[in-house]
């Protein structure tokens, strides 16, 4: 134990250059030693060897021997080529160095002891001839189906093992399968170092590789089997773990398409590079929904890529022209990218590969899936969930929003994905059917939003020709209603709401009435009375005329009498005048 | 070696093959150094053909240390190696030559087996 703790920070790494190994081996092979690669038939043993030779040569400047017993140089040649590498091209420019290792068993007869010495001249002259750090014995194996003698080839192995580890080459050797053991011919007896296992399994007619490092001698490695693929650039290795939950956050918002959604998200929508989870029973507008949140990034000038798991990029462009969407001149503009495939065209990992490639090329800021839930069908639960963990993780590290949407089935409960992925989702929207009075309508409600204020109404879900909206659903009187519906409630509501307006008006009318009445009679009273009073205006009027006109007739008569008598006169009828007013 | 037909040139293949000399016998033994195996399978091998070629045959020695680039040309990878590069088709020859039986068999002297 102790020296095995020794060796861990001793071991030297050889990076292979294959996407993913690295990472799992925390820096490659171990370097300067051979390193068992084992599988079944077209498990990917050569490919693996290939590519290690391959990227050694190009990236890391190590010339590598390639030397095969199994396959002559054209195929070899031809193999390579289909990654893309130039093997006679790569050998001229002595980076790499193969040869054909070609034995047949009838040619062959043994007339006593003998030793594989040929065999590490040849080896060894290859080695030198490039200064070689790398080899590649693809499928040394073979031997022991042409040399009768196990008992010497198998000593001669151990040796050379050791040999090789003499030359500080880092070598790769494979070996097929065995029954029991991991290769036929117990190979990893010899070669202790690092053992690779590739298998390939089918499960519901599905095939996925998978890798698992067996053994690395004085290195900790990841041991869980990891899938891997093999496609038109080589291997590529996924490790199932996560990538950690460190990524970048981001406080911007942007708009779902939809107005009054937006309002129901805090008024401001999505949160930048979140997750977003639509789920609804079929038919409940999933696409439409999908299709707005596309168009409204791409009015924003970013680059959304689509997958499409159900529809085709023209059946889902001409469907949506009916909701009033032009996605079509956002695919033009080379803003919209849609992606369609089949679920069951390959499995899980691939489906990952492919989302991280069309990714890496398109660099989007908004990613739709349009449902995951079809990935069901290539794979179990878990293993969706796993593959969903990952995509989710790398398009937050990535600062993506995506956008996914999820088909349940009206036995389902809404509240939980089959793919059981709602733990990693930021806001999830949920679309169901309202079926009242024989009428299928749709309701839209978020059934969470991290970190924001969210409404928490269910709100009619109205998919017009205009495009998208929300409503208020009718909730007065105890019972919630949706479409005509509602309609006719509101209807309802706005006629008895009328009628109550008339007779309000009627009221008002009457008091109005009665008003003017009213001011007439206080007019007609007002009329009565200063009418009495000017008689009486008149009356004192009179009296003081009258008055004047006696005082005039008096003086006139003491002109006339101008006399004592007269002045005694004028005396008494004074008294008397007094009198009379006293009286009045 | 105008007009011919098929069965002619058939017919003079033979010939010339048989003309060739049946009974000689091209051999190559590759070892790898001088070691007491190499030796011993150089010992063998001339022992071997002085007793059932006599004179009939030409044997070459080569060390692959010395010339390296043959063992891969030849398609040696076991040392020692005796070839029979005539007559065809090629034989090959693995081990200290010690079984001389099998020498036999192996460069069709004597039916196999």
């Amino acid at each position: 134990m102790v020296m095995e703790k020794h060796d861990l920070v001793a071991v030297e790494k050889c990076p292979t250059g294959i996407r993913g190994l690295d990472q799992i081996t925390n820096g490659g092979l171990p370097k300067d030693r051979p390193t068992l690669v084992c599988g079944g038939a077209g498990s990917g043993k050569t490919l693996f060897a290939m590519e290690f030779l391959m990227h050694g040569a190009i990236e890391y400047g190590e010339p590598g021997v390639f030397m095969t017993f199994e396959e002559t140089p054209q195929d070899l040649a031809k193999n390579f080529y289909s990654l893309g590498f130039d093997l006679p091209e790569m050998m001229s420019r002595g980076l790499i160095e193969t040869d054909h290792v070609s034995i047949t068993r009838s040619e062959i007869e043994e007339t006593g002891e003998y030793d594989l010495e040929g065999l590490f001249i040849r080896l060894g002259a290859a080695i030198d001839a490039i200064g070689a750090k790398r080899v590649v014995l693809d499928t040394i194996e073979a031997l022991f189906s042409e040399l009768p003698n196990a008992t010497i080839l198998r000593a001669e192995l151990r040796r050379l093992f050791l040999w090789l580890k003499g030359r500080s080459v880092t070598a790769i050797v494979t070996g097929e399968s065995g029954d029991k053991t991991l290769t036929r011919y117990g190979l990893e007896e010899y070669v202790a170092d690092c053992v690779i296992l590739l298998d390939s399994r089918i499960t519901g007619q599905i095939a996925t590789r998978r890798m698992r490092i067996v053994k690395y001698r004085g290195a900790a490695h990841g041991a869980d089997e990891y899938p891997f693929l093999i496609d038109e650039d080589g291997i590529s290795v996924l490790p199932i773990t996560s990538l950690g939950l460190d990524y970048p956050v981001s406080k911007e918002r942007i708009s779902s398409g939809v107005h009054r959604l937006d309002a129901m998200l805090g008024g401001k929508g999505f949160f930048q590079g979140s997750t977003i989870l639509l789920s609804g029973t079929a038919g409940t507008g999933k696409t439409s929904l999908s299709a707005t949140f596309a168009d409204s990034a791409c009015r924003r000038g970013e680059r959304c890529l689509y997958f499409a798991f159900e529809e085709s990029p023209r059946q889902i462009i001409r469907n949506m022209e009916s909701i009033g969407l032009d996605l079509d001149q956002w695919v033009k503009k080379g803003l919209l990218k849609f992606h369609s495939a089949r679920p069951t065209l390959y499995g899980l990992e691939m489906h990952l590969v492919t989302f991280h490639k069309v990714i890496e090329a398109f660099r989007p800021q908004v990613f739709i899936v349009d449902p995951i839930s079809n990935l069901i069908d290539a794979g179990t639960a878990p293993e969706v969930k796993s593959v969903l963990t990952r995509l989710i993780d790398y398009l937050k590290m990535k600062k993506i929003s995506s956008f996914l949407t999820d088909l349940t089935h009206s036995g389902d409960s809404p509240e939980g994905t089959r793919e059981e992925i709602s733990s990693l989702i930021d806001t999830w929207l949920l679309l169901r059917d309202i079926e009242i009075k024989g009428e299928r309508n749709r309701g839209l409600y978020i059934l969470k939003s991290r970190g924001m204020y969210h409404s928490n109404q269910l709100q009619e879900f109205l998919i017009t020709n205009q495009g998208l909206d929300l409503v208020n659903i009718y909730t007065g009187s105890g019972e919630a209603l949706t479409g005509s519906a509602r309609a006719a409630q509101e209807a309802q509501e706005r006629a008895s709401e009328m009628e109550r307006r008339h007779e309000a008006d009627r009221i008002r009318r009457d008091q109005e009435r009665k008003r003017k009445a009213f001011e007439e009679k206080i007019a007609a009273l007002r009329a009565e009375f200063d009418a009495e009073s000017q008689e009486l205006d008149l009356l004192a009027e009179e009296e003081k005329e009258r008055q004047q006109f006696v005082t005039e007739e008096q003086s006139k008569m003491k002109e006339l009498r101008k006399g004592k008598l007269a002045a005694d006169w004028e005396k008494a009828p004074k008294r008397k005048l007094n009198g009379k007013k006293k009286g009045a | 070696m105008k007009r011919k037909t098929e069965n002619t040139v058939a017919e003079e293949f033979e010939q010339s093959a048989t003309r060739l000399n049946p009974e000689k016998h091209v051999l190559i033994l590759y070892v790898a150094g001088m070691t007491p195996k190499s030796t011993l399978a150089i010992d063998n091998v001339k022992k071997f053909c002085e007793t059932n070629l006599q004179g009939s045959y030409e044997l070459k020695v080569i060390d692959l240390y010395q010339q390296p680039k043959l063992a891969k040309g030849s398609q040696i990878i076991a040392t020692p190696t005796l070839v029979r590069k005539l007559p065809l088709p090629l034989r090959k020859l693995i081990g200290d030559m010690s079984d001389t039986q099998r020498i036999l068999v192996g460069i069709d002297l004597k039916p196999g087996k």
